[in-house]
């Protein structure tokens, strides 16, 4: 099967709307089909990957654990766009420690979220295949 | 490889739009529908961005989404071109790729 690169931009805070919710499980899904997953954090959506999410006082399962699983359905390119962390006075200390393996080099436990400014990440775009947006 | 960006929200509720064209590369193409339509009036503040973005970009705005608006053409700013459903149909066929802004 040829290989194609998709990329999943997430742009609305969780909790408040699915979108969050569904574009992880799409993700998870779609990490099944082999194919090149990239996984972007513009606008709100950064939030979806702060530190210390505490949704259970309003009702909500915590999912955010679920982002440090990518690293296990070989999902490690996730792209946080710098702008949007600093207009939300956000550092990336503020975000989760999102990790995978490396089989190349004997395991070794690597980031998998790279910090990037809002012309990269419009280069990023423009170099996918196919783009899924929530 | 170009790139059909669509949106769908008014930009005076979410900031679709902006984001939209500060991610379009140039000679992408960008269509408005569905309550997006409201920012391409002619003198709003939305206008403004939309067709300060014309240099690079073309914009588009789906008719009948403003004629279900009551949003007469000649009320549109400057440099944005009315395409009929049709006319969103070749757009998707013109570009390589599109990418929705919810």
């Amino acid at each position: 099967m040829a290989t194609k690169k998709f990329m999943y931009v997430n742009r609305k805070a969780p909790y408040g709307t699915v979108y969050a919710l569904e574009s992880l499980e799409v993700v998870l899904i779609a990490a099944a089909f082999e194919q090149e997953v990239t996984l972007a954090f513009v606008d709100d959506g950064v939030y979806q990957i702060i530190k210390d999410q505490k949704p259970k006082a309003i009702g909500m399962k915590n999912f955010s654990p679920t982002y440090k699983a990518l690293g296990d359905y070989d999902i490690k390119q996730l792209y946080v766009e710098r702008e949007s962390l600093e207009e939300r006075g956000l550092t990336e200390d503020d975000l989760m420690e999102l990790t995978y393996e490396d089989e190349d080099d004997d395991w070794a436990e690597k980031s998998s979220l790279s910090i990037i400014s809002r012309a990269e990440m419009a280069e990023l775009m423009a170099a996918q295949d196919v783009t899924f947006s929530f | 490889m170009s790139m059909l960006h669509i949106v769908n929200k008014s930009p005076f509720e979410r900031n679709a739009v902006a984001s939209c064209l500060s991610h379009a590369s140039e000679g992408d193409a960008v269509l408005l529908i569905e309550d997006a339509v409201i920012g391409a009036v002619a003198g709003s503040q939305a206008a403004t961005l939309l067709t300060s973005a014309l240099t690079t970009k073309a914009i588009y705005v789906l008719g009948e989404d403003l004629a279900a608006r009551g949003i007469e053409q000649s009320r549109l700013a400057q440099g944005l071109q009315v395409v009929d459903y049709s006319g969103f149909v070749d757009l998707t066929v013109q570009h390589d790729k599109t990418q929705s802004w919810l």
